[in-house]
C-alpha cells in the first residue's frame, strides 16, 4: 500500500484522507498512520505546489548552473553540495554523472541576481574549478505536469 | 419512386443507450458517468509511432487479413499472457475493433434459423448480429445472486438442438462481472458436450483485478471449437484506431476473412502499426491504467456501502452495476430522474437486456474527482427519494 500511497500524493498532495482510504481499500486511520511513519522517515519530504509564475505579474529568473568542483578527501561532494545548498534562493542541488559534477538551480527576481550569485558567492568556492550559467526560457512541463494544458474535451458521445 | 426497406433491419430496435444520450446531449454540464471509453489518451509512444508510420508514408492497404508482423505480435502477446496458442498466419485476422469480430464470427459460423446464446445483461451488439444473419437469439437472463456469471446448469437449460453458438462476453459489459477459470470449464464441459461454438469477447481481459484472467480456449477441447476476440481500445486507450482482432481455428477464420475481405477490405494501416508499438512495449501503461481504474472501483464500491446502495463487487471491465430495485422505479425512471435533478448521466441497466432492469450502469473511465462529485450528488439524490 506504501508504494500506492506515495504514488497517488505525489500526483495530488491535497486528496482527502477518506478518498485515498476508499481508492486503496483501507481505513481513514490506516491512511494517517501510514502518512505519519512517512513523514518521521523522512520518505515524505514536504508537500509543494506547482506554480506556474509566468501568468502571475511577479518577475521570476531562474538559471541552471552546472558546477565543476574537487572532491574533497572522505567528504566528497557532499560537504561542498551543504556550502551551496544552504543559501535559500537555491533551490535544487543535483550530483550528476558526466561531464560536470552538481547541477544547480537559482530562483531570483532579476537577472542580475543570477549573475552575482555565480560570480560572488558561487565561483569564489575554493573547491570549485568552473561555472556555466544557463537561463530558463520557458516552463513547458514541471513535475510531470503540462503547464498551459487545454483541458477542452473533443469527444462526442458514442453507443456501447 | 419508393421502395420499402428492409424489413429485418426497420424491426431493429435502435440501442436504448442511443435513445438516452440523446436527452443527454440537449443539457449542458452534465456530468457523464455513461460511456464505455477509457478516459485516458493512447500513450504517447504509441502515438509516436503512428506519426511515424504517416511520415514513413505508410499509407498503404495492409493484407486482407492484416499487418503479418502485427499478426506475430497478437500471437505472442496471447501466449505471454493468456497461454494461447494461435499460429499468427493461419489462425488470426486484424480487425476494426472487437465489434467487427463479432459480426464475422456469427455470420461465418450460422446458418438460418441456428440459435445464437447470449447471457444478458450484455453489450448490446451480439443480439443484432445474430438477427441481421438469420439467426434465432436465445436470452438468457443472468442473476445478481450469481455476480452475474453464467452457470453450467443456465447454458444447459438454453441448449436446444438447434444451439449453434454460445456468446461469451466477460470481463463484463455492463456488469463489470468476470469468469474464473472454474467457472469457464464447467461452461466449457457443456459446450464440447452439446458440440456448441464459443465467440468469446475478451476486450475486457486486461482489466480484471481478482487473480489472473483466464480465456475458454485455453481450456482443452475448447480452441477448436472457439472465435476468441480481443483488441486495443479497452487495455491501450486506442478507441479511436479502431483496432480489434480474432484468433480462431483456421477453418473459421478463412470464412471470416472472406466476409471481412469484401466489406472491409483491411483494418486502417496507420493504427496496425501503433498497435504493434502497443504488443511490445505498452504492458507498463497497462498496468499503470489498470492501477489506476481499480482505485476508481475501490472508490466508488465503499461509496456506494456509505449510502447503502446494494451492489455486488465487480472484478472486471471499468463498470459497476448497483442495484436500485428498493426504489421502486425503474431503471429508465431512475437514470431520468437523477439527470434531470442533478444533472448526472448514468446508463439504466435495461438498456442492456431485461435481467438489467432495477440496475443502472455506471462507468468509472472518469477520473476520481468527477466521480466524487457524482458520488456526492448521488447521494443528495438518493437520500430524498
Amino acid at each position: 500500500m506504501r508504494e500506492k500511497l506515495l504514488g497517488l500524493i505525489e500526483r495530488n498532495c491535497k486528496i482527502d484522507v477518506s478518498d485515498l482510504a476508499k481508492m486503496l481499500g483501507v481505513t481513514e486511520a490506516n491512511i494517517v498512520e501510514e502518512l505519519e511513519k512517512l513523514e518521521k522517515e523522512g520518505i515524505i519530504c514536504g508537500y509543494l505546489t506547482l506554480i506556474n509564475w509566468e501568468k502571475t505579474s511577479k518577475e521570476k529568473v531562474t538559471g541552471l548552473i552546472e558546477v565543476r568542483v574537487t572532491p574533497q578527501r572522505e567528504n566528497g561532494f557532499d560537504k561542498i553540495a551543504e556550502r551551496i545548498y544552504n543559501y535559500p534562493e537555491v533551490k535544487s542541488v543535483y550530483l550528476i554523472s558526466g561531464a560536470y559534477d552538481l547541477l544547480v538551480t537559482l530562483e531570483e527576481d532579476t537577472l542580475k541576481g543570477i549573475a552575482s550569485f555565480v560570480s560572488e558567492k558561487l565561483s569564489t568556492i575554493d573547491e570549485v574549478i568552473s561555472t556555466a550559467t544557463h537561463f530558463i526560457l520557458k516552463k513547458y512541463k514541471d513535475h510531470g505536469v503540462v503547464f498551459d494544458n487545454n483541458l477542452k474535451t473533443e469527444r462526442e458521445t458514442v453507443t456501447l | 419512386m419508393i421502395h420499402k426497406l428492409s424489413e429485418k433491419v426497420i424491426n431493429i430496435k435502435p440501442s436504448g443507450i442511443r435513445k438516452f444520450f440523446d436527452l443527454v446531449a440537449e443539457k449542458k454540464d452534465v456530468i457523464s458517468l455513461g460511456v464505455g471509453e477509457p478516459d485516458f489518451d493512447t500513450p504517447w509512444h504509441i502515438r509516436e509511432e503512428g506519426i511515424y508510420a504517416f511520415e514513413k508514408g505508410r499509407t498503404f492497404y495492409t493484407s486482407n487479413s492484416g499487418l503479418k508482423d502485427l499478426r506475430i505480435e497478437i500471437t505472442k502477446y496471447l501466449k505471454r499472457r493468456y497461454n494461447l496458442d494461435y499460429d499468427a498466419m493461419s489462425e488470426t485476422l486484424v480487425t476494426v475493433g472487437g465489434s467487427e469480430a463479432i459480426d464475422l464470427a456469427i455470420r461465418a459460423i450460422v446458418n438460418d434459423g441456428d440459435e445464437v446464446i447470449i447471457p444478458e445483461p450484455c453489450y448490446v451488439s451480439y443480439k443484432p448480429c445474430a438477427i441481421l444473419a438469420n439467426a434465432k437469439p436465445v436470452v438468457i437472463d443472468l442473476k445478481v445472486e450469481n455476480e452475474f456469471r453464467l452457470t453450467a446448469d443456465e447454458l444447459l437449460d438454453a441448449t436446444t438442438d438447434k444451439t449453434k453458438i454460445l456468446v461469451l462476453p466477460f470481463p463484463n459489459n455492463p456488469t463489470g462481472a468476470i469468469m474464473e477459470e472454474k467457472d469457464l470449464k464447467e461452461i466449457a464441459k457443456v459446450c464440447i458436450e452439446k458440440d456448441i461454438y464459443v465467440i468469446t469477447d475478451e476486450i475486457y481481459a486486461e482489466l480484471t483485478y481478482k487473480g489472473k484472467h483466464h480465456s475458454i480456449a485455453e481450456i482443452p477441447g475448447m480452441k477448436e471449437r472457439t472465435v476468441y476476440i480481443n483488441g486495443f481500445s479497452k487495455a491501450y486507450a486506442m478507441t479511436g484506431w479502431r483496432l480489434g482482432y480474432a484468433c480462431a481455428p483456421n477453418e473459421i477464420i478463412r470464412q471470416m476473412t472472406k466476409i471481412h475481405q469484401f466489406a472491409i477490405m483491411c483494418a486502417p494501416t496507420i493504427s496496425q502499426y501503433a498497435a504493434i508499438e502497443a504488443l511490445k512495449n505498452g504492458d507498463r501503461d497497462v498496468e499503470m491504467m489498470k492501477e489506476s481504474y481499480n482505485q476508481r472501483r475501490l472508490f466508488l464500491i465503499e461509496s456506494f456501502k456509505e449510502i447503502g446502495l446494494p451492489c455486488f463487487e465487480p472484478f472486471g471491465a471499468f463498470y459497476v452495476f448497483p442495484c436500485i430495485k428498493k426504489y421502486n422505479m425503474t431503471s429508465e425512471e431512475f437514470a431520468m430522474k437523477f439527470l434531470e435533478e442533478e444533472n448526472v448521466a448514468v446508463v439504466p441497466g435495461s438498456a442492456f437486456g431485461d435481467s438489467g432492469e432495477g440496475f443502472l450502469r455506471i462507468s468509472y473511465a472518469y477520473s476520481i474527482e468527477n466521480l466524487k462529485v457524482a458520488f456526492e450528488k448521488l447521494k443528495r439524490f438518493v437520500s430524498k427519494l
